[in-house]
């Protein structure tokens, strides 16, 4: 199977159980099952390749400008994490099924765990440094949906957050560290990258890039001080924490680190930075663990120990200690998986899993207690099971390895986290299966159900397998090695083996095991003495950082933003004149190139009657319908200037536009109040008024300046206007540039249009079915009505006038490509036919005659237009070219067809369908506040019998 | 004629500014209109003033009004009234909501509002 396959099917069996739910859990689980397995089976196809020494590789440019390919790349490290996770996954799943409760979304759980599987996967498969970027914020992405998968627990949602917070910022130095290691060798692609490593060491950019790459690795793999996402991550259901927080993601920086070893290791940097945090987190992880009464808690904390261990094995730079890592990542997800899996089935039977709850679990749940019994002496280091072997290694290695003081500080630290791990195994063991059977667990506890236990127990027998004969695992453990140090350091030569001996690791262990059993035995003082000690809260600290943060950006956001529109509209004219008066004072305007164009009595007239509306409007807008005559009077005047100026199709546009308008502010006038109370000071409207004053002399002299000179560089109009009649078959270029040379603009702003429209339809639906709605109903008008709501004269002359305002609109329509018009304005025509029955008749009456919904209008004409582009597809053309031709039927004239009149005609249908769905759902306000209905059309009509009607 | 538009594009500038500081939704929407007028003419006088020129590809014509300014503003237009739609619809969901068109929230309700009242320049609003 194809590389891109492994990689891909997760993702799109991530959609699956979603829709499997509604046939069952079981079908659910099923699928996510046969999805990894698929995945599995695809990985194991290409076993044999990589097996035989060969780096499986695939790659398609993504964006290869930036360096972006997406590039996959399979070798022994790869396909051991990769194993892991559809491995350990496929066991997840299994225990998921039965340990999810009815009450549950299963689909929902199993599609962010198959969407964290595929991301997992992509980091380890990824040769391309950018594409793992990727993968690795989805693996954070996901783990925080699954953190916080019961969003009913506060502890989830803070949990989840707090999870993202960590590790998304690691995420964000990686990016860094990233483009910078990439820039360094010349290369995302880590195949060459790893191949760089003197290049590489020597830059200047090392040090920076090697901080935000750990950077990165550390708060994925919750090493100290960002260790303490993770506990607080377990109040995730316990499979996602026994997935991710054991066995998979939290090993992804340790993945990363094995990764870039070849490259990045054998520096001083790299190994106070590696070897130091691995070692403090290994003995505080420890420590803190044992003092945890909740299980999972406790083993949390062991998995930052752990974690912490396999890091500091990383850091020392010897191939021996990669050996060792590796070996312990494949042990760690056996035993660690299996007690996380363990610690839910006794939260799942006993409904806690306190420990001081608990106790006298071995006769209750005997399969349960052998399983946990296996996991925990592996992860106590015991002889015969597998975490022994790792451990006796990592000791070995610590006797070599001196980081600052004297040459016994590493071997002592080592032998004080070994000792602290045992004890906490023991611990768990001990308080909670060994002791007196109690009667107050909150629910009868017994062992679960086959499918639930199988998972842990298959588990613990391959702790135990590799325990015993740990021979099997060496071959893949040194071919693993091998693939992570790629030649930079001597294999090392080590055999595994449960008997080396009597040596110093020996004996370490030995101390480290007795001293865990000797600490059990004190465990009662000690706790007392650990509650009494002033340790710092993690959580409390990371939530003051946060509020901290909040208020600061509070305090600078607040500032500028705190609600007030009459301020932001203020700072933003106050910049746009700053910035213009910059712009003229440093500038240097030449001087005027073009002719002034002569006055003549009509112009001045009209100037007067603008500016005369306009003033008039400044000072009279506090009644408000006065200010909409005002308004429509400069609207009409503009749409004069416009004919005045040569452009027909704009006059006709705006006179339409300014029709509906003035329409629209007229019903919401139904509703708002019909007068502006004087509210602003003189200080404040001076205020004001100097603003304004600035913006309009800005305007003005901007505008003079501009009409006075000629076009500095050529304009495009040149080529419109040549090729409108050749290349677009349009005598009107204003239409043709609309429906042809632009139409991808166009096309853009019909669908605008329409998005509009909805806008206004769904906020007036919310306003109708929501607490509005009775006051609409309640509400009195604040003007008496007419008691002729829909007069006879209107009513007949707006009925005769519509077949009349249709075909002008159609003309209109027909003529656009050659003579000024077009669908904009046919549109328009038409909706202003159609308000005008709503006017004259009323709503019901022309809502009854409307037979098809105003957003299906909307719809078909964006869907024409779009058809109509992506019919120049067929022919090999770009999206939207046109074609045009002259047809003649006999008796009729020449004419022309092009395929932009069907564009057209998808623009008249958008503008019709949206300024009508916008003017319906105003008036649907109205209607439903005016609780007069009326029976006819027509309030007074001669031709109805009263007598007939009242009996 | 050139000073004519300019200083109409100005007046409505300036008118549409005044309004648009306003602290009632009403006139801050005609405000807008007005500003809008004023963007529109603006634009649209970038293509520089010609008058009875055909609008429209002619025979034996030699020069024409400039198209693309009006293309341009032709969907400005159209969009423009999507625009004052959604204003005005906001604007009226809001007074239906909260029985009160100011535009700077209301009084009491909210402590951005309280913090907003002292914003102003003392005077009440």
């Amino acid at each position: 199977m194809s590389l891109f396959l492994i990689v891909a099917v997760p993702f799109i069996g991530a959609l699956l159980p979603g829709l499997m739910v509604r046939a069952g859990r079981n079908a659910c689980a099923y699928v996510t099952f046969g999805t990894t397995l698929l995945a599995l089976i695809g990985l194991i196809s290409q076993a044999p390749a990589v097996i035989g020494g060969e780096v499986v590789m695939a790659s398609v440019p993504w964006i290869p400008q930036i360096g972006l390919n997406a590039a996959l790349m399979l070798d022994g490290l790869g396909l051991f994490f990769a194993a892991l996770i559809l491995g350990i996954g496929l066991l997840i799943i299994t225990y998921a099924r039965f340990y999810l409760s009815r009450e549950d979304n299963m689909g929902e759980f199993f599609a962010y765990l198959l969407l964290f599987q595929g991301a997992m996967v992509g980091i380890v498969l990824s040769d391309n440094i950018l594409l793992l970027l990727v993968f690795w914020e989805l693996t954070s992405l996901s783990s925080f949906l699954l953190i916080g998968y019961w969003k009913h627990l506060p502890a989830g949602r803070q949990g989840a957050r707090m999870a993202l917070t960590v590790t998304g910022m690691g995420g964000l130095a990686m990016i860094g560290g990233m483009l910078l290691l990439g820039r360094i060798a010349g290369s995302f692609e880590l195949s060459v990258i790893l191949d760089n490593r003197e290049a590489i060491q020597q830059s200047p950019l090392y040090l920076p890039a090697l901080l935000l790459i750990l950077l990165g690795c550390f708060t994925k793999s919750a090493q100290f001080p960002f260790h303490f996402w993770l506990p607080h991550a377990m109040s995730a259901p316990t499979p996602v924490s026994a997935y991710l927080h054991s066995a998979t993601m939290v090993k992804a920086g340790i993945f990363l680190m094995a990764r870039m070893w070849p490259v990045l290791s054998g520096t001083e940097a790299w190994f106070y930075l590696v070897t130091g945090a691995g070692l403090i987190t290994m003995v505080i992880g420890a420590i803190v663990a044992l003092f945890k009464d909740d299980l999972k808690a406790l083993l949390a904390f062991s998995t930052i120990s752990h974690l912490g261990l396999i890091t500091m094995l990383l850091g020392t730079g010897t191939s021996f200690g990669v050996l060792a890592a590796m070996f312990h990542i494949l042990n760690h997800a056996t035993f660690k998986a299996s007690l996380f899996m363990t610690a839910g089935i006794v939260d799942h039977e006993a409904h806690t899993r306190q420990l001081p709850a608990l106790g006298g679990l071995r006769k209750l749940m005997p399969i349960t207690f052998v399983i946990t019994t296996v996991a925990a002496l592996s992860m106590a280091g015991i002889p015969l099971f597998n975490g022994f072997l790792s451990k006796e290694m990592m000791l070995k290695e610590t006797l070599k390895t001196q980081i600052a003081g004297p040459e016994w500080l590493v071997p002592v630290l080592a032998v004080i986290g070994a000792l602290f791990s045992a004890a906490y195994s023991f611990r768990l063991i001990a308080h909670g299966f060994f002791g007196p059977v109690r009667d107050d667990y909150p629910s009868h506890p017994h062992d679960p159900p086959f499918g639930m236990w199988a998972p842990p127990a298959i588990l613990a027998v391959l702790v135990l397998v590799i325990g015993i004969l740990p021979t099997l695992a060496e071959p893949a453990i040194f071919f693993i090695t091998g693939a992570v140090i790629r030649g930079a350091a001597e294999t090392p030569d080590y055999h595994f083996a449960i008997w080396h001996g009597v040596n110093v690791p020996l004996a370490m262990s030995g101390i480290a095991v007795v001293g865990g059993l000797v600490v059990l035995a004190l465990y009662s003082p000690l706790a007392r003495l650990w509650a009494a000690s002033p340790i710092p809260y993690a959580k409390s600290i990371f939530d003051a950082i946060i509020a901290a943060l909040v208020s600061t950006a509070e305090l600078v956001t607040l500032k500028l933003h705190n609600g007030s529109f009459s301020r932001y509209a203020a700072f933003f004219m106050v910049a746009v004149v700053g910035a213009a008066w910059y712009a003229w004072a440093t500038g240097a305007p030449g001087g005027s190139t073009r002719e002034m164009t002569p006055v003549n009595a009509v112009a001045v007239a009209g100037w007067l009657m603008l500016v005369a509306a306009t003033l008039a409007l400044v000072a009279f807008h506090r009644n408000r319908f006065f200010a909409l005559i005002l308004m429509g009077i400069a609207g009409l005047m503009v749409s004069v200037g416009f004919a005045y100026f040569s452009a027909p199709d704009l006059a006709m546009t705006q006179i339409s536009v300014e029709v509906v308008t003035i329409i629209l502010l007229l019903l919401a006038l139904n509703f708002l109040p019909n007068r502006t109370p004087r509210e602003s000071g003189t200080g404040r409207k001076l205020r004001d008024g100097v603003v304004a004053i600035a913006a309009g002399l800005g305007t003005a002299g901007l505008s003079a300046h501009l009409m006075l000179r000629d076009f500095v560089e050529p304009s495009i109009s040149e080529y419109h206007l040549a090729n409108s009649y050749k290349g677009g078959g349009g005598d009107n270029v204003v239409n043709v540039i609309l429906v042809d040379f632009r139409g991808f603009d166009t096309f853009g702003e019909i669908v605008v249009l329409g998005i509009a429209a909805l806008v206004i339809y769904a906020l007036t639906e919310i306003a109708l079915n929501g607490p509005i709605r009775a006051r609409l109903i309640n509400r009195r008008p604040d003007k008496p009505l007419a008691g002729n709501q829909h007069p006879l004269m209107m009513v007949v002359l707006t009925r005769f006038l519509m077949p009349v305002a249709l075909m002008v609109g159609i003309y209109i329509f027909l003529r656009g490509h050659n003579a000024p018009g077009g669908g904009f304005i046919a549109g328009l025509v038409f909706a202003i036919a159609v308000v005008m029955q709503y006017m004259a008749s009323g709503y019901e009456w022309a809502t009854d005659r409307q037979r098809y919904p105003y957003h299906g209008i909307i719809g078909a004409g964006i869907g024409i237009a779009a058809l109509t582009g992506v019919g120049s597809w067929f022919v090999g053309q770009p999206f939207l070219t046109s074609a045009f031709g002259y047809f003649r039927i006999p008796p009729m004239e020449e004419f022309e067809l092009a395929t932009a009149m069907a564009f057209d005609l998808g623009v008249f249908l958008a503008v019709l369908g949206a300024v009508m769905l916008s003017l319906e759902s105003f008036s649907k306000l109205a209607q439903r506040s005016d609780r007069m209905k009326e029976d006819h059309a027509i309030s007074i009509d001669p031709s109805r019998d009263p007598e007939a009607e009242s009996a | 004629m050139e000073y004519l538009v300019a200083s109409a594009i100005g007046v409505m500038t300036a008118a549409g500014t005044y309004l648009v500081l306003r602290l009632r939704t009403f006139p801050v929407i005609v405000g807008i209109s007005l500003l809008t007028y004023a963007v529109n003419v603006f634009l649209f006088s970038s293509g520089r003033l010609t008058i009875g020129y055909p609008p429209v590809l002619m025979d034996g014509a030699e020069n024409y009004a400039d198209p693309l300014p009006q293309a341009l503003v032709l969907t400005a237009i159209v969009i423009s009234f999507g625009m004052t739609a959604v204003a005005v619809v906001i604007a009226l969901a809001a007074y239906l909501a909260g029985d009160d068109d100011r535009i700077n929230g209301i009084r009491g309700r909210g402590p951005d509002t309280a913090r907003n009242e002292q914003d102003g320049d003392g005077t009440a609003s």
